[in-house]
């Protein structure tokens, strides 16, 4: 059983090794070359995929709780689901979570991920105290900012290339309900979708949602939802609303068409106003639906995220949304943020500015329409997530990571570049 | 609070089925051989659910230890699971009865041993339940697994004609028939995804099905229908085939 990322491209055939202990896996190491860590597949590109695939899901024990810090011990292969089901109800919370909960420790520590807190809080690797990885001769070696700085700054944001991370401690955070009150702002263009971030800065979560397909004076125009934990005592376990996608879409369903009334409607639906939501809903909404991704079609879909600095963001997100509005392919999801100040890791994606990031199904022409975004991207300082990314060319990957060859010398040094790589870690070469 | 006894506990499955009893508040009797190995486990179950592990040590072939073993057991679980079960190697199990006689003790007359133990104590307290996991194997012998697959099947109609005696005593007793399980007994096989079931969906699938009292389930569902039309393939038809 061959696996795939999250946007089902590319599909390749590849050998599965689960994880079965740490000797196990020291012998994997030891007998084998080009292997890569998975998690549970929610990267949408090739980060997580190559000929040898190192399954760690499986890898899913708690280990300690105190809960007087907060602090918690867990192997790798926990999905944040894991520990939001067990802790929500002792009114504990992830401190920092992307828009899914269905990754793993590992995938996030090694994404360094993020979420709708990132202008307050930072990258996923401020929770984490230290981490256990194992080496490329099979070691086991403790990592914080302390001790093997070094790997721990190149670990996170890392994308497995660094060794497997076999256990961490992560600080959760305190929370005296489930629910979260949320505002919604709706607003008419792009100036006005700025003004909103700013306003609603002080807000520990906000995040907007773009209509992309959108043109002229309504340019950038947005739903932007900020808010922050009710509280209101409710500890109670959400209700199960999951549902499922049976099959893969006909990739023709996914026309422009479809698309533009989606965005219109849904942009139409949107209220202003204040609401309280659970917490599933407000940062987890398309988990509730199995297989999301097969709504793209068998051919699979791409993400493209960037972020641009602070100064540049207006200018170069209207340039961008301009070409991508000209280009009429379609994006369902197009979600605008304002981030914080960049951390010390030395591969993380976020730094102080706007990031964009859309869904695009694969298709004729949309590697020429992306290799276009690319050059506007590089031309105001910004960079891509390579964590979203299937395609990024090596020049342009680099340019937007300057700490690049201090990640490259450390692969050489420590022998990673020979045991560990991805299909993306040899196409941008790292 | 209850407790619930599960035969081969190292297993992803047991794993599975041992934290959906104690996500619903059961304590557990974690039976298995080496069970320095499950330290792990344990503090997991406790971290997770705040619920009790208890280690058994147990090896489902000595069937001569099994009545003491039981016995020690203060207090008796109110269930048994049995997970326990070895694949073995068809080829190996035609030239050498050593291993088909480790197929059949692992898979059939061990578990027949413990659950032996079990059914009479709850026959006479007249409550408890009894799930034993078989093997959709078993439903019909071929030549690919037949040691493993009548192993298995003696198992299933140990557990039918338990269900029908111990009916009267008021003990549920449920026969679970996986197909395709993501596990280590099968890791490395090439298996046809949409027929594979993770051990978290055979465990929740188990847990549903025993609260609403049923007696033989097939997991994932869809095996059902396919096994219902292997065992009507005609035998001068099925002896030709290579399924
Ligand atoms: C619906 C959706 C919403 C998302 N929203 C966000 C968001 O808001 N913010 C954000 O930052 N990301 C977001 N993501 C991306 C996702 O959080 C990351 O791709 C994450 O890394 C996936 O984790 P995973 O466990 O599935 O790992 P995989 O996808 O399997 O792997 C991702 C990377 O982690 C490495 N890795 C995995 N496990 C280990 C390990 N044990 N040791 C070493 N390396 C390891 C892999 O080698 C790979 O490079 C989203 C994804 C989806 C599908
Ligand atoms: N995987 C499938 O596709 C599939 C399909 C249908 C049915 N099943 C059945 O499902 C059950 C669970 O299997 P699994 O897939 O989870 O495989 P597994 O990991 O191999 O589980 C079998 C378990 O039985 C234990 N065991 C074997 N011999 C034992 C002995 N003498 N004493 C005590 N314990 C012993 C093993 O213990 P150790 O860990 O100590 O080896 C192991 O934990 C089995 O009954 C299997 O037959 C599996």
């Amino acid at each position: 059983m061959s696996l795939y990322s999250w946007g089902n491209y590319p599909r390749i055939e590849n050998r599965v090794i689960r994880y079965t202990g740490e000797r196990g896996l020291a012998e994997t190491i030891s007998k084998n070359s080009q292997m890569i860590p998975y998690g549970n597949g929610r990267s949408y590109g090739d980060s997580a995929l190559g000929d040898t695939i190192l399954h760690m899901r499986n890898h899913d024990l708690f280990i300690s709780f105190d809960d007087q810090t907060g602090l918690l011990r867990c192997k790798s292969g926990v999905l944040l689901s894991e520990i939001l089901d067990v802790f929500v109800p002792r009114g504990w919370f992830l401190k920092i979570t992307p828009g899914t909960k269905l990754i793993t420790i590992g995938g996030a520590i090694a994404s360094d991920v993020h979420g709708k807190n990132h202008h307050v809080e930072g990258c996923f690797s401020e929770c984490v105290l230290s981490f256990r990885i194992m080496t490329a001769d099979g070691d086991i070696i403790n990592c914080s900012r302390e001790e093997n700085a070094d790997m721990f700054h190149a670990t996170c944001g890392g994308m497995g290339l660094t060794g497997v991370i076999l256990e961490a401690d992560i600080y959760l955070k305190k929370i005296n309900s489930k629910n979260i009150v949320q505002t919604t702002v709706k607003t008419s263009d792009l100036k006005a979708t700025f003004d909103a971030f700013s306003e609603y800065k002080h807000m520990p979560y906000s995040v907007a949602w773009i209509d992309c397909l959108a043109k002229g004076s309504k340019l950038g125009r947005c739903l932007l939802m900020a808010g922050d934990f009710a509280d209101d005592g409710d500890l109670t376990p959400n209700a199960d609303r999951k549902k499922d996608i049976p099959f893969n879409f006909p990739s023709f369903s996914l026309n422009n068409l479809s698309v533009s009334a989606f965005n219109t409607l849904y942009y139409a639906k949107g209220k202003n106003g204040v609401a309280k939501v659970d917490y599933d809903q407000f940062f987890y909404p398309l988990d509730a639906i199995n297989n999301w991704n097969r709504i793209y079609g068998r051919n699979g879909f791409t993400q493209y995220q960037f972020i641009l600095p602070l100064d540049a963001s207006y200018e170069g997100l209207e340039k961008i949304l301009k070409k991508i509005a000209d280009s009429g392919k379609g994006s369902f999801l197009a979600v605008l943020k304002l981030y914080g100040k960049a951390n010390e890791n030395w591969l993380s994606f976020p730094m102080e500015g706007y990031s964009l990031a859309l869904d695009f199904k694969i298709e004729h022409g949309l590697f020429d329409l992306l290799y276009k975004l690319d050059r506007i991207v590089l031309d105001y300082g910004g960079r891509i997530y390579l964590t979203k990314d299937v395609r990024v060319p090596e020049k342009t990957f680099e340019q937007g990571y300057p700490m690049i060859d201090k990640f490259r010398e450390l692969r050489e040094q420590t022998g990673m570049n020979r045991k560990f790589s991805s299909l993306q870690s040899r196409r941008v070469n790292i | 609070m209850s407790y619930i006894l599960i035969l081969g506990a190292k297993s992803d499955m047991a794993k599975a089925v041992a934290r959906v009893y104690a996500s619903h508040g059961y304590d557990l009797y974690l039976a298995c051989r080496n069970t320095a190995e499950l330290d792990e486990q344990i503090k997991d179950i406790d971290v997770r659910y705040s619920r009790k592990a208890v280690p058994v040590e147990m090896d489902i072939t000595a069937t001569e230890t099994h009545a003491a073993i039981y016995g020690a057991l203060d207090p008796k679980p109110e269930g048994v699971i049995s997970v326990v079960g070895y694949l073995g190697d068809q080829k190996t199990a035609e030239k050498d009865f050593s291993e088909a006689d480790r197929i059949m003790r692992t898979n059939y007359a061990g578990p027949v041993s413990m659950l032996n133990l079990a059914a009479n104590d709850m026959e006479s307290r007249k409550s408890g339940f009894i799930i034993g996991i078989s093997s959709v194997a078993g439903d019909r012998g071929r030549k690919s697994n037949y040691i493993y697959g009548s192993a298995k099947a003696g198992f299933s109609e140990y557990l039918s004609g338990l269900r029908n005696r111990l009916f009267t005593a008021g003990v549920h007793v449920m026969t679970v028939k996986p197909g395709f399980v993501d596990t280590k007994m099968t890791a490395g096989m090439d298996l046809p995804k949409k027929l594979t079931a993770q051990p978290s969906e055979v465990a929740e699938d188990i847990y549903s099905a025993w609260s609403k009292g049923k007696n033989v389930i097939y997991t994932k569902k869809r095996w059902r229908l396919i096994m219902l039309i292997i065992r009507h393939i005609p035998e001068f038809m099925f002896k030709k085939t290579s399924i």
